[in-house]
């Protein structure tokens, strides 16, 4: 499963994408964040809050009950700001 | 009428409003009216460059979705939306959006509609760094979210 991160959640983590195998029983985008927050202190900061972290879904934004599986392009990321 | 085939781009550059207005009337007399938005950088309180990051991929995608939506909902003849990325001063434009119709209605409420949506929609992200140093992230909006919400009712 590929991860990709923005804006000061890659900045947090100090990654901006990362390949990952995460066990069977992450099944979805809230489950996927619970494990990656176990990776080390970058990501923990970054999910410390996950209410400030937004997740697309093979470049779909996705709601925390999102189901991800291997293969999957997951992003991370604050709230946009465009315009 | 042909089905529009909306203009996005995503770039580094900046852009000519005169040129991209020019664009959508060229070669044709159907068009009564083109409606455009330019956001542009302030300079408050010391801020000395905005630096956009995206999302390559995902963000032309989401910019598409957003423009053929516009023109789904009103009977354009023409739709252009340029959002720069990367380190932009202030003055300069960040964004623009053009839309062209037969009548002026459809062009200014598209326009509108593209602006809002394209802000709470499509993944960009705002840093901002200030003369003397430091830099932060700008922060979402619930009053974007407020704009962008306004367009699911009705119509």
């Amino acid at each position: 499963m590929k991860i990709l991160y923005f804006a000061w959640v890659r900045q947090r983590i100090g990654l901006a994408e990362e390949e990952v195998s995460p066990p069977a029983e992450v099944r979805d985008v809230a489950g996927l964040v619970a494990w990656l927050a176990t990776r080390g202190p970058g990501h923990a900061t970054a999910f410390a809050d996950p209410r400030q972290v937004r997740a697309a879904v093979n470049q779909d934004f996705a709601p925390p009950d999102a189901p991800v599986a291997p293969g999957d392009e997951v992003a991370f990321f604050p709230p946009v700001t465009g315009g | 009428m042909d089905a529009v085939t909306p203009l996005v781009r995503v770039q580094e550059a900046g852009f000519d409003l005169a040129a991209e207005t020019a664009r959508l009337s060229e070669g044709r007399v159907d068009v009564g009216g083109i409606a455009s938005f330019v956001g542009v950088c302030r300079g408050d309180d010391g801020l000395s460059a905005l630096v956009l990051e995206h999302y390559p991929g995902m963000t032309e995608r989401a910019l598409t979705k957003i423009a053929a939506e516009a023109c789904a909902r009103w009977p354009l003849t023409g739709c252009t939306v340029i959002h720069r990325v990367g380190r932009i001063l202030p003055g300069e434009g960040i964004v623009l959006v053009l839309t062209a119709s037969a009548h002026r209605a459809a062009a200014l409420e598209s326009c509108a509609f593209l602006i809002d949506w394209l802000k709470t929609g499509a993944p960009f992200w705002k840093r901002e760094e200030f003369t003397g140093g430091g830099s932060r992230w700008v922060e979402a909006k619930a009053s974007d979210d407020a704009a962008s919400a306004r367009w699911q009712l009705g119509r």
